[in-house]
């Protein structure tokens, strides 16, 4: 193992860390809204609604995610980092709606009927009252994309993104030395994911025993 | 009707000859680490499960880091890095060890996991009723916990099936990289391919979606 790899090109590693994350934080925050926000249509009562959500979810998480990435990358002029983020993004809205649907389903019939019943619609209903219950629910499974957000972050390399992976190959091209580059990437990333799936499933041991 | 254009220049019986020609490279890489990655993450988390000490620690840690990197790292690694230490792999081959090394490690966790949700009372209730460990594991727990498993299972086939597509990055001639070839002759033509290559993608995830949503019905 060849120290010097990582201490020569530290700074290298460390602006690629923090595309990483950055992308990965963007990403997330994005495709929350967006994935609540279909999660929601696909719920709503109204038929039009539930079927764009369904043809979204449906559609997006069953192509890979580098065919987005390439398509947001090609299709519109924006950076490599741009379409990158914007393509793990629609892709994970779609993982995140399937997960807060399922948070949202899970909370007793019941609930929607005494909140409209006591003069709330539909919209504040949901808001003040099935939101609130479903994203504890949910909370592990969000977990869990975050994750795979920041491993498919890597796939910003691809185009050009910055992150983890690309400046790893930078460092690569000017050192010849493969296995040490990509060893110290891959400890970049489990300092990133091995921490998070830990908290992960703290969570999902809590929550199965406050049930 | 302009736009229309390159669609037609991009759907020609040839072009979707060769996009098939990719599709089935795909598919091959795909199924052939499917039932590489199903075996070794079956025997990895029986193992697990089984908690033979040492083995079982070690293990654990080999499948908490490999599901924790990027799929695309350890492509690039069994791809350039192994040459360095001797290992040196064709494309098709470098692929599809990259995938069933990822995969096996989560399969290995829906495996372990699976097992571990049947209740203990089964284990004890056939180990004496004069049951040997491995007979009740194969006899008791193992067909109980694999009608759990089969869903999680299925949807990480799904995940290989579009991860394979990373492996155009060193350059498999799968279904992405043979669209890739067709939309790099004219930069109009990267709409038509992208809406072709999902497609086909999405058709075979869809249905091997929905199939799976069916076993889960049968189950509950």
């Amino acid at each position: 193992m060849d120290f010097s790899v990582l201490t020569n090109n530290m700074d290298a590693f460390l602006e690629g860390f923090k595309t990483t994350i950055i992308a990965s934080l963007i990403a997330l925050v994005c495709s929350f809204i967006l994935g609540t926000l279909i999660a929601v249509m696909r719920i709503a009562p109204l038929k039009a609604l539930n079927w764009i959500g369904t043809v979204y979810v449906e559609f997006i998480r069953n192509i890979p995610v580098l065919v987005i990435v390439f398509f947001t990358y090609l299709a519109f002029t924006f950076s490599g980092m741009t379409a990158g983020t914007i393509g793990l993004t629609v892709y994970t809205a779609s993982f995140i709606a399937e997960a807060i649907r399922a948070g949202i389903m899970s909370v007793p019939k019941g609930q929607m009927e005494a909140a409209r019943s006591s003069g709330l619609s539909y919209g504040q209903a949901m808001r003040f009252v099935i939101l609130p219950q479903a994203i504890k629910i949910v909370i592990p499974p969000l977990g869990n994309q975050f994750i795979n957000l920041v491993k498919n972050s890597s796939l910003l390399g691809i185009v050009a993104g910055g992150d983890l992976m690309y400046q790893g190959d930078l460092v690569n091209a000017k050192t010849f030395a493969y296995v040490d580059t990509y060893v110290f990437v891959a400890l970049f990333y489990l300092v990133l994911t091995i921490p998070l799936s830990f908290g992960v499933g703290y969570l999902e041991k809590r929550l199965a025993r406050s049930n | 009707m302009d736009f229309l254009k390159p669609f037609i220049e991009v759907y020609t019986p040839d072009h979707l000859k060769f996009l098939l020609q990719g599709f089935l490279v795909t598919l091959k890489v795909a199924a052939i680490s499917i039932v590489l990655s199903f075996i070794i993450g079956a025997i990895v988390g029986t193992l697990r499960y089984a908690k033979i000490p040492v083995l079982s620690q070690i293990l654990a840690v080999l499948v908490e880091i490999l599901r924790n990197l990027p799929l695309l790292l350890i492509i690039f690694f069994t791809y350039f890095a192994l040459p360095e230490l001797g290992i040196e792999m064709e494309i098709t081959t470098a692929a599809i060890a990259a995938l069933t090394v990822f995969e096996s490690a989560m399969l290995s966790e829906i495996i372990r996991s699976g097992l571990n949700s049947i209740e203990k009372g089964q284990t004890e209730a056939g180990r004496s009723s004069g049951l040997s460990y491995v007979q009740t594991l194969r006899y008791i727990v193992l067909p109980q916990a694999l009608r759990r498993m089969v869903p999680p299972i299925v949807s990480q086939f799904i995940s290989l099936l579009k991860d394979t597509s990373l492996a155009v990055v060193i350059a498999l001639p799968d279904l992405l990289h043979n669209g890739q070839i067709i939309y790099a002759q004219k930069e109009s033509y990267v709409a038509p391919v992208f809406i072709i290559v999902a497609l086909m993608y999405f058709i075979v995830n869809y249905a091997l979606s929905l199939a799976a949503r069916r076993l889960e019905l049968k189950q509950s």
